[in-house]
């Protein structure tokens, strides 16, 4: 796990899609080589110690945390039962209204932004994959504004997205366009620009990813369709797409987590505003738990989180392998 | 559009050895593979790809601009091109005032190689253990660790929380370096670069009486380095882009990190644009020089993490 991944940027500790079945080396090496657990236990411990410590500590004390009305205020923390849960499920309580409304931050902004993280960056490797001239710049400036971090690009967008004084209003008045877009303290606009800054930042992410993909899809295969007299548009279906359905799918699986865990760009632009509009999961349990120390129900609904994530993945999942068959 | 050319992998190890025979399906003359900006499709391709990289250069162009105006500058004359009067009052401001902002890049620069390096150390070895070795409870690690891939960071937010504060490390380095630390994917990642590496040098080296340790350190990690490599630029990153744990694990001014940090002087400065951008602009010039220089290996690395992995 990291810690080091809630931004919403594409998440690099996500896992990668093809694990090759259990390695046939190590069991052929079994034949032959003896055991040696004392050894192999010496060089796991290091990681082991971290891993027991801030991993399944942790994800075993989370779901504790969630059936007790856990304060950092108190001594001894009580037991309650399902009751966090059950009042997440319940109209009326105090969490209800604002979890759920999160969720559905969570989920307007993963909706709207997964196509265009997908689309946008894959039209770019697509002409990337042309050997050009300045190719590999290109790549590096698309690439740019990931390494600056969430908070760089957050206050450079707050400026340039100012009602008044921002750049991109004033721009907009010069063609004569309106001058008074309120990007990000009123909805839908405040959609548009966090999606937008978000693809700004990580368009050049997954499109180096699906870069490296589109070079491992043999020319053979292009120039049988060729010669089958298939014309640009019908190669980029019946061949790239195809051929890129591994690395898609790894693609696919980051950007829907990292959209799903979203939040600096929230917390920067629109302070979760206008009202809770575009406080997202994240942001309000994060708060909840951390903020207003009422970490019992923030546990509770951090599970909630991460089982509807489950079901998503499974489902991604599926219909990807489907649409391979 | 472009692709009416086919495009083969740059490697060039694929099977097809003829390079320019390939006809169109209309039998035109073979088109050149390298894309000149003569033709039209050519042009189109270049036009395309300079009109997204000003959207992407000129936000930043403009916010190192903004950060040479006054803030009268920046109300009345808000698309002016040129600061004027040109100004280096907000650099003055934040090198004098009370947000450290150097101090904070070098703070994410620390945290961020702190944890790179127990990163590399702990799942180089552990994965040597799992790729390698053969032990009791193997399969069991091995899932176990696999398992926590997919947990989104969420979960672990509270009760870490908790946990790094019983340690005592709220407010301090380790906080914002260890828990990360615990790299589940870093070992995954490495266990199959290691499986795939060849037996037979190893079974060599073992017979000649080298030991693990020896086998690990003079063999496997040298051969490693790309892998190596790549975990350490995707960990860096990681860290330095880290924003939610930072911002509660952190209290003081001076232990802050550039991200929560940033975010603070949004909050200080909030109408002070050209303040807030010479603060943008000392976070992003190093990063950017460090990128400039590196940027071939980063660039790789990312994409080698969706394609082997």
């Amino acid at each position: 796990m990291t810690n080091s991944s809630i931004a919403a940027g594409p998440n690099p500790a996500a896992p990668a899609v093809a694990v090759p079945p259990s390695s046939r080396r190590s069991r052929v090496g079994a034949t032959g080589v003896p055991r040696r657990t004392g050894t192999a236990y010496l060089f796991l411990a290091p990681f082991l110690a971290l891993f027991a410590v801030f991993v399944i500590t942790p994800a075993v004390f989370g779901l504790i945390i969630s059936v007790t009305d856990w304060s950092p205020f108190k001594v001894e923390q009580t037991f309650i039962g399902l009751q966090n849960y059950i009042d997440l499920f319940t109209p009326g309580s105090i969490t209800y209204g604002d979890f759920w409304q999160s969720m559905g931050a969570t989920g307007i902004f993963t909706l709207l932004s997964v196509p265009v993280m997908l689309v946008i960056p894959l039209l770019l490797a697509v002409l990337l994959n042309n050997k050009i001239k300045g190719g590999t710049a290109f790549r590096a400036i698309f690439f740019a504004p990931y390494v600056l971090g969430v908070a760089v690009i957050g206050v450079i967008w707050r400026y340039i997205l100012d009602t008044q004084s921002g750049m991109l209003n004033n721009l907009l008045g010069l063609i004569g366009l309106p001058t008074d877009i309120p990007w990000t303290v009123d909805v839908p606009w405040a959609w548009v620009s966090l999606v937008g800054v978000t693809v700004w930042w990580t368009l050049g992410f997954n499109a180096v990813i699906l870069l490296a993909g589109l070079k491992g899809i043999s020319a053979d295969l292009y120039e049988a369709a060729s010669l089958d007299g298939a014309g640009a548009i019908r190669k980029f279906f019946s061949v790239t797409l195809p051929g890129l359905r591994p690395v898609m799918l790894f693609v696919t699986t980051t950007t829907i987590l990292a959209s799903a865990n979203m939040f600096g760009q929230s917390f920067l632009l629109t302070k979760g505003g206008p009202g809770n509009a575009t406080r997202t999961a994240i942001m309000y349990i994060s708060d909840q738990g951390l903020g207003q120390s009422n970490m019992g129900a923030a546990s509770a609904m951090s599970y909630i989180l991460f089982a509807f994530l489950a079901i998503i993945s499974v489902i991604n999942f599926r219909l990807q392998r489907e649409r391979a068959e | 559009m472009t692709t009416s050319t086919p495009t083969r992998p740059q490697d060039g190890n694929s099977s097809a050895g003829g390079n320019n025979k390939r006809m169109d399906a209309s039998g035109r003359v073979p088109k050149q593979r390298r894309l000149r900006p003569r033709t039209v499709s050519g042009v189109l391709l270049y036009v395309v790809l300079v009109v997204v990289s000003l959207i992407i250069i000129l936000p930043l162009v403009w916010v190192f601009i903004t950060s040479f105006k006054t803030d009268g500058d920046v109300i009345t004359n808000p698309y002016g091109i040129f600061p004027n009067p040109f100004s280096t009052e907000a650099y003055a401001t934040l090198s004098s005032g009370q947000q450290p902002i150097f101090r904070w890049l070098l703070n994410s620069f620390l945290a961020a190689t702190l944890q790179t390096i127990i990163i590399l150390v702990t799942a180089a070895s552990a994965a040597y253990a799992l790729a390698r070795l053969e032990f009791w409870g193997k399969k069991l690690v091995f899932g176990l660790i696999i398992s926590t891939l997919l947990v989104p960071p969420v979960i672990f937010l509270i009760p870490n929380y908790l946990i790094v504060q019983n340690l005592g490390w709220l407010d301090t380095i380790w906080a914002i370096s260890i828990p990360g630390a615990a790299s589940a994917f870093g070992v995954f990642f490495l266990r199959q670069f290691f499986v795939g590496l060849p037996m037979e040098i190893e079974e060599a080296a073992r017979i000649d009486g080298a030991g693990d340790l020896r086998i690990f350190l003079q063999i496997i990690v040298p051969l490693s380095k790309p892998a190596l490599s790549t975990l350490a630029v995707l960990s860096f990153l990681a860290n330095w882009n880290d924003f939610l744990w930072p911002i509660y694990v952190l209290l003081s001014p001076e232990n802050l990190t550039l991200q929560p940090g940033l975010s603070q002087l949004q909050g200080a400065y909030s109408t002070h644009f050209s303040i807030v951008m010479a603060g943008a602009v000392i976070a992003s010039v190093p990063v950017l020089i460090l990128f400039a220089i590196a940027q071939r290996q980063i660039v790789e690395s990312v994409a080698s993490s969706g394609v082997k992995g």
